[in-house]
């Protein structure tokens, strides 16, 4: 489990984060739901340690991680895999060098075994046939599937998703969130997903957090969030007439 | 503007202590030394050969139009140009060239990974980014920079012998006594000192400037161009330093 405590961050005496307090649960997709600019990847940046929080602290499975160093951090970040927005694959390498990079890092093993989990890595996530392509090559849909192989290649604990289905049609979006779900189902990770995607949080949503102006709004399942009375989480969560006639 | 100064000062120096810090695997920054060694290197050497044929060219011609005195013996042109190219012109002015070359290259490519969160992907591996990126460039262009500025000496020289021959200004057995004349080998020794200090600045500085980039595509051109500035600047600044040091 992460735990998130009363974390606080400011950029340039400007508070992003006030006060936030969540956990996010072993084995279940974790969603962090939001408007643009209310914080979402900020908190999920503090959380990961892109960002040094300003006050606070943050635990992996008892481990606070907010008081490591550099090198203390470095076994928990090998046990977190993370999917950015735009994927952030490296130009320079080819998709299989791109999933092969932790490996290659982090790893004694064989360049077979590498080539195999590698291999393994890309059917998961549906990819087959470009191993030797270029991320300038592949569609913005297979750079995320590329991204999550990347993520998945060294079994990790943790698999953080900033927002997976920014830039995506409807359809790739659902097999984006159905492999994110499955990932976490078959390998037991703590996944939490940055999302405004309404799509993603009927599909997905076990464990959901609304951060509204830096702050952990409401907090709760899918069902609790459908007869939510508090006003900010249904002026986001009902805004399209689409989720109004379902309300209905 | 003083305190822009000396935080940009400090970082610079954080920056580089965070170079030094254990390399995650050996192997890994070995192969990446080998890339930059052809990246750097090879490509530099299709601008610095043209430049410094002519630019030997020219040094010749004009010492030689400067220098029509019968007090003087025409083979004091190929003196000139000797220590002219052996002294400034290879180590300086070459170096300056490729500061607008591989300074540019090296703080685009950073900036470009920085905007595209890229960078951010390394660290979450607990990958040290800086490290990573930043020391085999360094030690590449200080290995292979000397060599292509030998390349230069050469090219220069003999784009001046040249130059004169063909123009009818000075014969060539006078050039040639000229460039054994009084000659001090320990000129060799200055110029790849300069040119090793040269190279890690241009390295060091432009890994710097790519890595602090912060926004988007216009960020990374002002970045490329600020390294430029700095590292010419900064090459200007040492050459007097170093000139007075070891020649005064």
């Amino acid at each position: 489990m992460i735990e998130v405590k009363h974390i606080d961050k400011a950029f340039s005496g400007k508070k992003v984060l006030e006060d936030v307090s969540c956990n996010f649960e072993t084995g279940k997709v974790n969603l962090i739901i939001g408007q643009s600019g209310m914080g979402k990847t900020v908190l999920m940046k503090c959380t990961v340690g892109l960002f040094e929080v300003d006050k606070g602290s943050v635990f992996f499975d008892n481990r606070n991680f907010s008081e490591m160093n550099f090198k203390e951090r470095k076994p928990i970040r090998q046990e977190i895999g993370m999917v950015f927005q735009g994927g952030a694959l490296f130009d320079s390498l080819s998709v299989e060098q791109n999933v092969m990079f932790p490996l290659n890092m982090f790893t004694t093993m064989t360049l077979k075994e590498k080539l195999e989990r590698v291999n393994f890595c890309l059917h998961r996530v549906n990819l087959v046939n470009v191993n030797k392509l270029f991320p300038s090559e592949i569609s913005g849909g297979m750079k995320k599937r590329v991204a999550i192989a990347r993520a998945i290649s060294m079994n990790p604990k943790y698999l953080f998703c900033d927002e997976p289905n920014s830039g995506l049609d409807p359809k790739t979006s659902i097999v984006i969130d159905n492999l994110i779900q499955e990932i976490t189902e078959e390998f037991k990770t703590t996944t939490v997903i940055n999302t405004h995607d309404m799509n993603s949080v009927i599909e997905m949503g076990e464990k959901i957090v609304f951060i509204y102006k830096g702050k952990n709004w409401w907090e709760g399942s899918y069902d609790e969030l459908k007869h939510c009375d508090n006003q900010e989480v249904n002026d986001f969560v009902f805004a399209s007439k689409v989720m109004q006639n379902m309300r209905k | 503007m003083l305190s822009r100064t000396w935080f940009e000062i400090g970082r610079y120096w954080l920056f580089m202590k965070s170079l030094f810090i254990k390399p995650e695997k050996f192997i890994v920054y070995y192969r990446q030394v080998m890339h930059e060694l052809v990246s750097i290197g090879v490509g530099a050497v299709g601008i610095v050969a043209l430049t410094s044929v002519f630019m030997g060219a020219v040094i010749t011609i004009q010492s030689a139009y400067n220098l029509i005195n019968p007090l003087v013996p025409i083979y004091a042109v190929g003196i000139v140009a000797r220590d002219s190219i052996i002294l400034e012109f290879s180590p300086t002015i070459i170096m300056m060239v490729l500061a607008g070359k591989v300074g540019s290259s090296i703080a685009s490519e950073i900036g470009t990974m920085r905007v595209t969160e890229q960078i951010d992907a390394l660290e979450i591996m607990g990958i040290n980014s800086s490290g990573y990126l930043t020391l085999p460039k360094i030690i590449a262009a200080m290995i292979i920079l000397p060599f292509v500025v030998l390349l230069s000496m050469f090219l220069g020289i003999i784009g001046g012998w040249l130059a004169g021959d063909l123009s009818g200004t000075v014969p060539s057995p006078d050039y040639i006594h000229g460039l054994q004349d009084q000659f001090l080998p320990f000129n060799i020794v200055f110029a790849m000192i300069k040119t090793v200090v040269f190279s890690y600045i241009i390295t060091s500085v432009s890994a710097y400037h790519g890595f602090y980039t912060e926004g988007g595509a216009l960020e990374v051109g002002q970045s490329s161009t600020r390294a430029v500035v700095y590292s010419s600047v900064l090459i200007l600044i040492f050459d007097y330093i170093l000139t007075q040091l070891i020649l005064a």
